[in-house]
């Protein structure tokens, strides 16, 4: 095993470990907490692919914006009581998660044909890179995804504001 | 393999190891500073053999090992285990920050070149904003698991603070990255070698002077130390997030705040003020603009380059440390109309004037 191997099977069971616990733990601040974690190691998983701007954005808007915003309602409504653990939906769920990953292995071990893999370049999803394509071959789409957004932005103001 | 390994390991070392020092002196600066502006005598109770050492002793020797050896107080109603974490969470990013910041340009031993910055990649502003943003999460979890009225408001001034700011830091470098065209550190530090007008050093504060104080602002308050130490507000909310802490996990949260101001020095210094370049100073010695030419064997370059690179860093951490005990405290609102309602248009009409000059006069045509 190589050490790029050791590192990814390292890093893919603190994921695992991180995201099941995302789902079992009885505490919402736990929960986050470990949701942060888990999106973490997917950040540093990125970097070891050399992508590391795909990871730093992972960090920057999901552990960093998002997740700090999660906690700040956790915390502004402070939930004392764990919550219950509803043993039928708990049970249907593991269920189907397991017979999922029953399919998934057998479908991954059959024997996958690996794709034709494009040589990355040196600057391939360099910021350079991202922002050329953004900027030109797929400006609409940028362009509706940011009004998207402000309208998003715009209308979550004016809720907060009606309540005066 | 191995020596790579090794160098890249001593690299590490290296930084983290300054990068904490330095904070511990910082320590230093900052009761003897204090009490420099405030006409005291301050910290010298400390001895050993009759050596005080200007409180030295006191900071470096005394304080830690009265914090090591304090109980470690975890509230009855808190939560153990996250009361444990949380500073960890708030030492880790002020941390690893340093990772990207050039330290200097490269060093030649024999055949291999060593490029004196930890991790080159070609994202290294953004991975800063990254880390700089997982910095609330340890004040945020330890206000919380403190169950704490006082901590709880501190934490949430916290990360209201720490949010609202980032937003104004990250918008005001953008000024800095159209200048140089680059996110990689090590490429600015380069670029603000070259000359303007045959004397000029290219350093940032020379084409962005706004983004300067827009970015320092926003980074001081990025610290949370006065005057935007509303998360702590000692005569409001005590010491907020900071009340139900003792002993060792208090040092970390007050070893995170003086890495954090050495890492604001570090970046301002890469972004604004030339990072390593001394002027003049090339690859092979001086070249000044006047003609002469000292030239210098190539350590002797790298050693002042990192000698300069410290040095501006030592200047800018006494810089926050002077701010500190020299400016007011702002009230809640007074921050956060200071954040919103001018730092962040101020940073947007410098990224559009930066944008129309780009256009109109190109630098590098």
């Amino acid at each position: 095993m190589t050490g790029a191997e050791l590192l990814f099977f390292i890093l893919a069971g603190l994921l695992i470990v991180s995201s099941l616990l995302v789902v079992f733990q009885r505490n919402v601040v736990y929960s986050a907490v470990a949701l942060v974690a888990a999106l973490f190691f997917i950040a540093v998983l990125f970097f070891t692919l050399h992508a590391p701007m795909v990871g730093v954005l992972q960090i920057l808007v999901y552990a960093g914006a998002i997740m700090v915003l999660f906690l700040f309602v956790i915390m502004f409504l402070n939930p004392t009581a764990l919550e219950p653990r509803r043993s039928f939906w708990w049970g249907l769920g593991s269920g189907a998660a397991l017979l999922l990953a029953v399919a998934l292995v057998l479908f991954l071990s059959n024997g996958l044909p690996s794709p034709e893999l494009a040589a990355g370049t040196d600057s391939f999803g360099s910021p350079r890179e991202l922002a050329k394509s953004l900027f030109t071959d797929f400006v609409l789409a940028f362009e509706i995804a940011s009004v998207l957004l402000l309208v998003a932005i715009v209308g979550a103001v004016v809720l907060a504001k009606r309540e005066r | 393999m191995i020596i790579d390994i090794g160098i890249i390991a001593a690299k590490c070392i290296i930084v983290v190891v300054l990068v904490l020092n330095l904070a511990g002196v910082l320590g230093w600066v900052e009761r003897k500073g204090s009490a420099l502006i405030q006409d005291r005598i301050g910290a010298n109770r400390a001895s050993i053999f009759g050596f005080a050492g200007m409180g030295l002793i006191n900071t470096m020797v005394a304080d830690p090992l009265k914090f090591l050896t304090k109980e470690d107080f975890i509230p009855a109603q808190g939560d153990k285990l996250l009361h444990t974490l949380a500073p960890c969470m708030a030492l880790f990013p002020a941390l690893v920050t340093f990772a990207v910041i050039p330290f200097g340009d490269v060093l030649v031993v024999g055949e291999r070149v060593i490029n004196l910055q930890v991790a080159n990649i070609n994202i290294g502003i953004l991975y800063i904003f990254a880390m700089a943003s997982l910095g609330v999460y340890g004040i945020v979890i330890g206000a919380w698991a403190s169950n704490n009225k006082f901590s709880l408001l501190g934490g949430v001034r916290g990360s209201a603070q720490m949010i609202s700011y980032e937003i104004a830091m990250g918008l005001s470098v953008i000024g800095i990255l159209m200048v140089y065209g680059t996110l990689e550190l090590q490429e600015i530090a380069r670029a603000q070698g070259d000359l303007f007008w045959g004397w000029l050093p290219q350093w940032g504060i020379f084409f962005q002077p706004l983004a300067f104080l827009l970015f320092f602002t926003a980074a001081v308050a990025e610290t949370k130390r006065i005057p935007f130490d509303l998360p702590e507000g000692e005569s409001e909310i005590v010491a907020g997030y900071l009340v139900e802490y003792s002993g060792g996990k208090f040092l970390m949260f007050f070893a995170a705040e003086f890495a954090e101001i050495v890492v604001v020095a570090g970046l301002t210094t890469t972004l604004f003020f030339g990072g390593w370049q001394v002027p003049y100073l090339l690859g092979d010695g001086f070249h000044f603009p006047w003609g002469s030419t000292w030239l210098l064997p190539q350590f002797v370059v790298a050693l002042l380059q990192v000698a300069s690179f410290v040095g501006k860093v030592v200047f800018f951490c006494w810089l926050q440390i002077m701010i500190r005990w020299t400016v007011p405290r702002f009230r809640y609102d007074q921050v956060m109309r200071l954040g919103w309602k001018m730092l962040l248009p101020l940073a947007l009409l410098n990224v559009m004037i930066t944008a129309l000059v780009i256009l109109y006069f190109p630098l590098n045509p």
